[in-house]
């Protein structure tokens, strides 16, 4: 539903990315999203870092609108739909890894604090590293990586991700950040015969599984996804490949 | 027998349910799922002569008895939607959606559909939230005549009007379709609308306006249809708000030998494959050996 929330409290993650807090009410589970509108700037998907009685998003500045959101303050009001889209399911007692690359962090977060999951956070670089600290708290095995070697291993997640499954055993590895990382991150984890369930991001306009604007080889991101499992990703041909750009074009990712 | 099967002039279809224009019908793949979901044919996206972004985000609001959008035809051009309509075409029935600012144009464009494997075209003279598109040409009596002849002439495969609720000159406006030629009218696209957020004190939309659909919209589509069918002998498809068989129903009785589903489809993909169940059992129940002998029921 569409309503109208206002902005409890607002924390730096990093240089940055920032923390809303929002006053709404609503059930969500880890891995969902809304449509957060800032008037006069524009209305993006977001996944939801917090799904308790308080809900957060997280946002990286990247752009224009991204910006925009992280110019607010606390008190400010934003527009919010949803939650959209099915989440992460996890069964009970299931040992997970949770992969993340960048700000993809938030949307695995709120899997983290609930199953105490093993986390490998991926990050350019040391200053990009994301809720190290919080996790800790959740989590007894902490990776980082970083693609320039300025803090933990050097190297990408999806490394870091094959080193940790010789090691342990995992029943699920879920997953979140760029494309080009999920696709490899796929790749590995049906080499190394683990099942995932990755949250993958198309360029959406509804939100609510109506427009196909998200489509992907016919799925709905927003509605049969976000979040794919790795049956769902094989069958995808445009998965790393192609996307639809606002006008519904094809363009190569 | 097929007691779901029914006719649109010489158009057979095995059910009667369509997917409606702007809906789960942007790539091949989307369109051709929804076949294995219950469709009876597919109307594509509005296309255009020009890719188009459509209007910036929000271009869609939540309701709870509809949705209000202003997508402002977003589509990637006629050129770019061969390959997607060949992949679709190959699963079951397409009907191309075209919009355009003159018959001319409606023509070329019907052409192109017709040369990349449709079985229909659907004209839209109905968009409410397109400047210079849709509902302003159709709501212009001469000029849904001009448009409809022009494309008649251009293509052999039958052409469908898609008509505004938001006039007063409904029955006139489907008499220019029925007198041009037209093969069908497609009744009813969106309610123009507007939807405010009183803590910014400005329209939701990006667009300002868009168009209501949805169950809120249903009594006013039905009686569109039955206005139209109580003039008309030409075949009618019925759209606006149907979510289950008895919306669909609705739409029979009042004339329409078909119908289309839009809003349903986001809460529940299998809302065809529902309806076609539901009305199957209903017409067993009630003696309608057949969707023609259903259609125009609540006419005396």
């Amino acid at each position: 539903m569409n309503e109208i929330a206002r902005i409890t409290a607002c924390r730096p993650e990093s240089h940055d990315t920032k923390t809303l807090d929002l006053d709404i009410e609503f059930k969500a589970k880890g891995g969902q999203f809304v449509m957060v509108w800032l008037p006069g700037v524009d209305e993006v998907p977001m996944s939801l870092s917090s799904v308790g009685r308080t809900k957060s998003i997280t946002i990286k500045t990247v752009g224009c609108a991204t910006n925009a959101f992280c110019a607010l303050k606390e008190g400010d009001m934003i527009g919010v739909r949803g939650p959209y889209g099915n989440g992460f399911s996890i069964k009970k007692n299931e040992k997970v890894l949770a992969v993340a690359g960048g700000v993809g962090i938030a949307s695995l977060i709120p899997v983290i604090r609930d199953t105490g999951a093993d986390t490998i956070i991926g990050a350019r670089t040391r200053k990009d590293v994301l809720m190290e600290d919080e996790i800790k708290e959740y989590s007894k095995n902490v990776w980082v990586s970083t693609d320039d070697g300025s803090y933990g291993f050097s190297g990408n997640a999806v490394q870091l991700m094959k080193e940790a499954v010789i090691r342990n055993v995992y029943d699920l590895v879920i997953g979140c950040g760029p494309e080009i990382m999920l696709y490899h991150l796929h790749k590995a984890c049906v080499e190394a015969g683990v099942e995932c369930q990755l949250s993958l991001e198309r360029y959406m306009k509804c939100g609510a599984g109506l427009c196909g604007s998200c489509v992907m080889d016919g799925m709905r991101v927003c509605e049969d996804g976000p979040v794919f499992n790795t049956a769902q990703i094989s069958k995808m041909k445009e998965f790393g490949k192609m996307k639809l750009d606002a006008s519904g074009t094809r363009v190569k990712l | 027998m097929n007691i779901l099967g029914t006719h649109i002039g010489t158009l057979k279809l095995d059910r009667p349910g369509m997917v409606a224009s702007g809906i789960m019908d942007e790539t091949g793949d989307s369109m051709a799922r929804m076949f294995s979901l219950g469709a009876g044919a597919v109307v594509t996206k509005s296309i255009g002569s020009e890719r188009r972004d459509g209007h910036p985000n929000p271009t869609f609001i939540e309701l709870p008895y509809g949705y209000v959008n202003a997508m402002g035809l977003p589509n990637p051009g006629i050129d770019n939607f061969g390959d997607e309509i060949a992949a679709a075409a190959k699963a079951g029935i397409i009907i191309g959606s075209v919009f355009a600012s003159s018959p001319k144009e409606f023509a070329s464009l019907s052409e192109k559909m017709e040369s990349y494997g449709v079985s229909a075209v659907e004209l839209n003279l109905s968009c409410p939230h397109a400047k210079g598109y849709g509902i302003e040409m159709g709501t212009d009596v001469k000029m849904v005549h001009s448009i409809v002849s022009k494309v008649k002439d251009s293509v052999k495969i039958p052409v469908y009007a898609k008509l505004t609720p938001n006039t007063h000159m409904l029955t006139e406006i489907g008499k220019a379709v029925q007198d041009a030629g037209g093969d069908a009218i497609v009744a009813i696209n969106t309610l123009k609308a507007m939807v405010i957020a009183p803590e910014f004190a400005m329209p939701v939309l990006s667009n300002r306006f868009g168009g209501l659909s949805g169950p809120a919209v249903r009594p006013v589509g039905v009686r569109a249809v039955y206005d139209l069918r109580s003039v008309l002998d030409i075949p009618l498809i019925g759209v606006g708000g149907i979510c289950g068989w008895r919306d669909a129903a609705e739409y029979i009785m009042a004339g329409a030998c078909a119908f289309q589903v839009g809003s349903a489809l986001g809460m529940n993909i299998n809302a065809l494959g529902d309806i076609n169940k539901g009305l199957k059992r209903f017409m067993k129940e009630y003696g309608y050996s057949s969707i023609e002998k259903m259609v125009g029921a609540a006419h005396e």
